[in-house]
């Protein structure tokens, strides 16, 4: 039983992650939902001294404002400050992480967070964290529902906006010309972003939420030049990972979130060098099979 | 903190010294990672080296610094060549590429480092402290190893500085001019990737980066040269090892990585703010005096237009009149006309009416002069309609400097009609330049 939470738990964030890490693979922001997901931390921690019960709303609340916030800062050192976009977002992300890291140490005796939990979650340790009713009915472990509804309002995002989304990826001039907001869908993004990071943190931690939100993207991204057919393979890669992951953990005996991470790896590898349009090795295979010089590929 | 500062503590010694020497020379190196635009490529190797250092311990079941060393090196480089490899081979894009890379490296080196803390072995411990980064914990021999690599670092970016510098600014020309480009590279990514390996000690995977980027994007907000640049930048990463290391030890709770890279953030700050020229700053005040300028100089014009229509320059205005000749904003043109006033331009008369001095004269005959004369230009050389040529000598006419005044009269022959037939007003002889 342990076993299936740990699995659905990956499962559900590689689902919510990867639906908008395909977004983000598109418009080349992958690197932006990765300071995201440093940057929540000092909300993180303050959010856990103000509310010292858990509470899920002001938690989403804050965790969309730093994601906002966030993105501001980055852009604001751009476009305002003019500096190069790489050091922007390495600038940005490192100094909220060390005050968080900071909060952490301040406040050590008062918030439940260490800093390897920061990193790299205990996936493990969701089975253990149940949600009892007042009746005391157990209704199975609480991070399963809090992902599941997190999960639950990405797809809402990604249904209901699935025309705005699309359109701002791909032609954010056509979008502008017809009268959709890019800003708008920008930061909404963002915002869902923030919101999953800091909701799987606690169970899987930052590192995985990365991966989740990059690799199985990036890994559909190589075998289809379709959305609606990339955003469905995230999702099975997201779950296959999961799978994967869990008994490569068993089998090492090590941590879960780091196991998925490494399958995630393996799938990118494996699209990298058999994808059947994009492939290395099949590309090459074709190219003796026509005994042609195919141009064009090369370039990408 | 005399106590700190007086050094006589030898933990001190040792910890201020290994902050210090990681926080120089991540700063040096990391001047040619910034400038090669490869900020995020150094993040992705930090995150890389974990992997490394578990394996190199699994197989030689040691600490040693030099060891830990090789391992980092070796995924590093890895790491390195994989995102090349991604972004030239397939069609994923360059940060699509550093993103999976740093995310997968670093779930290995995760797997790693929990298995081998499973694996109960009595040695392991410590191991974690390039996760986190324990600046407090360098013993001796981190301290000798850091040295030495440090000093090397520096050697070579002496040895090879023109060339490095050539292939940051602009790699065609280092390749038209004969430079060994890949290889100078290879040697480039090769310090930044030892520079990591042992600044990560200090500070940690994560805000490795920082060690990297931030005083070289720092500095580079104060100077356009890269000498001054890289000297800057290693003063930026002294100060910040130097006071990080101070903080922790007056506080010992206060970890000593986040505390420099805190430290270091606030420099960028200040820099990105306060830096002359290309601070934010100096730029909003450069706006604002260009924005004042034009201002003034379109009221003086104003003036001079309503002086001509009547034939005298020296009566007294009502501002309702200038309103109604150009519609100024009621609050600027108050500021203006105050300001105007002050520079001995401008007398005020009973209640809003005012009246332009010698001076003013003077000043207000300079800009439809230069008006006229670009207007002129445009018509006579550049064979622009008479009536096209108005509103970009309403921009021009604030920034035409005297020499490029002098060079307009020469080329078009001290002219006396504009297009539209004014006359371009030259100074009176009384006041006439030598």
């Amino acid at each position: 039983m342990n076993a299936f939470w740990i699995i659905l738990t990956g499962a559900l964030v590689a689902t919510s992650c990867g639906l908008l890490g395909v977004f983000l693979v598109l418009r080349k922001m992958a690197m932006i939902g990765d300071a995201i997901s440093h940057a929540v931390l000092p909300g993180i921690v303050i959010a856990y001294l103000l509310a010292e019960s858990r509470a899920v709303l002001p938690m989403l609340i804050g965790a969309a404002g730093i994601g906002v916030l966030t993105t501001f800062i980055i852009e604001f050192l751009y476009q305002k400050a003019r500096l190069q976009v790489d050091a922007s977002i390495g600038i940005t992300f490192t100094w909220l992480f060390a005050i968080g890291i900071i909060l952490i140490s301040v406040f050590a005796g008062q918030v439940d967070l260490d800093q390897d939990c920061v990193l790299y979650g205990e996936i493990a340790y969701v089975p253990l964290d149940l949600w009892i009713t007042e009746e005391g009915q157990i209704m199975g472990p609480r991070p399963v529902w809090v992902l599941s509804g997190v999960l639950l309002l990405v797809l809402l995002l990604v249904t209901v906006g699935y025309r705005g989304l699309k359109i701002t990826t791909f032609n954010p001039e056509y979008a502008a010309a017809i009268g959709v907001s890019t800003v708008f869908w920008h930061y909404l993004l963002m915002s869902a972003v923030s919101i999953t990071t800091v909701v799987s943190f606690e169970s899987v931690g930052a590192i995985l939420v990365v991966a989740f939100l990059i690799v199985p993207p990036a890994t559909a991204y190589l075998l289809t030049e379709r959305l609606n057919v990339m955003l469905a393979l995230t999702v099975v890669l997201g779950i296959l990972t999961s799978v994967g992951g869990y008994f490569l953990a068993v089998w090492l005996d090590g941590s879960v979130a780091g196991a998925m991470a490494v399958i995630s790896g393996c799938l990118l590898f494996l699209a990298v060098l058999f994808s059947p349009t994009a492939g290395v090795l099949t590309r090459r295979w074709r190219e003796q099979a026509l005994d042609l010089p195919v141009q064009g590929y090369n370039d990408r | 903190m005399s106590d700190f500062f007086t050094f006589s503590d030898p933990n001190v010694r040792m910890v201020t010294l290994g902050t210090v020497l990681l926080g120089v020379s991540a700063a040096i190196v990391g001047t040619f990672t910034f400038l090669r635009k490869r900020a995020l490529v150094g993040d992705a190797i930090a995150h890389a080296i974990l992997p490394g250092v578990c394996l190199a311990f699994i197989v030689t079941g040691d600490k040693h610094p030099l060891y830990l060393l090789v391992g980092a090196v070796a995924t590093g480089w890895l790491s390195l060549l994989s995102m090349d490899y991604l972004s030239s081979r397939t069609k994923l894009s360059t940060d699509t590429a550093i993103g999976a890379v740093l995310s997968v490296f670093f779930g290995a080196g995760i797997l790693l480092l929990t298995t081998i803390q499973h694996s109960g072995s009595a040695n392991q411990a410590g191991l974690d402290k390039f996760l986190f980064g324990k600046a407090a914990s360098m013993g001796r021999q981190d301290i000798l190893v850091f040295g030495i690599v440090a000093v090397l670092l520096l050697i070579l970016v002496l040895s090879f500085f023109r060339a490095f510098k050539v292939v940051s600014f602009d790699p065609a020309y280092a390749r038209s001019i004969g430079l060994p480009v890949r290889q100078l590279e290879f040697l480039l990514s090769t310090i930044t990737v030892l520079a990591v390996a042992t600044g990560i000690q200090a500070v940690g995977v994560v805000l490795m980066a920082a060690l990297l980027i931030t005083p070289a994007a720092a500095a580079r907000f104060w100077t356009d040269r890269i000498q001054v640049m890289l000297l800057l930048a290693a003063a930026f990463g002294l100060l910040s090892g130097l006071f990080g290391s101070w903080i922790s030890y007056s506080a010992p709770a206060m970890p000593t990585g986040p505390w420099i890279v805190v430290l270091l953030s606030l420099i960028a700050i200040v820099s990105v703010v306060m830096a002359p020229k290309r601070g934010i700053w100096a730029r909003i005040r450069l706006q604002k005096s260009n924005a004042r300028k034009m201002l003034l100089e379109n009221i003086l014009k104003t003036f001079y237009s309503l002086g001509e229509s009547r034939q005298q320059f020296d009566m007294e205005v009502n501002v309702t009149e200038l309103v109604t000749k150009r519609p100024f904003d009621s609050k600027s043109l108050r500021r203006g006309l105050h300001q105007l006033q002050r520079k001995g331009c401008l007398i005020k008369k009973s209640g809003n009416t005012y009246q332009l001095t010698t001076a003013g004269i003077a000043e207000s005959r300079r800009v439809v002069r230069l008006h006229r004369l670009w207007e002129l230009y445009l018509t006579e050389r550049m064979n622009y309609a008479a009536d096209h040529v108005h509103n970009t000598a309403e921009a021009i006419e604030h920034v035409i400097t005297p020499e490029l005044e002098a060079a307009l009269l020469r080329e078009l022959g001290h002219p006396i009609l504009d297009p539209h037939d004014s006359v371009i007003p030259y100074q009176a002889t009384q006041n006439k330049k030598s």
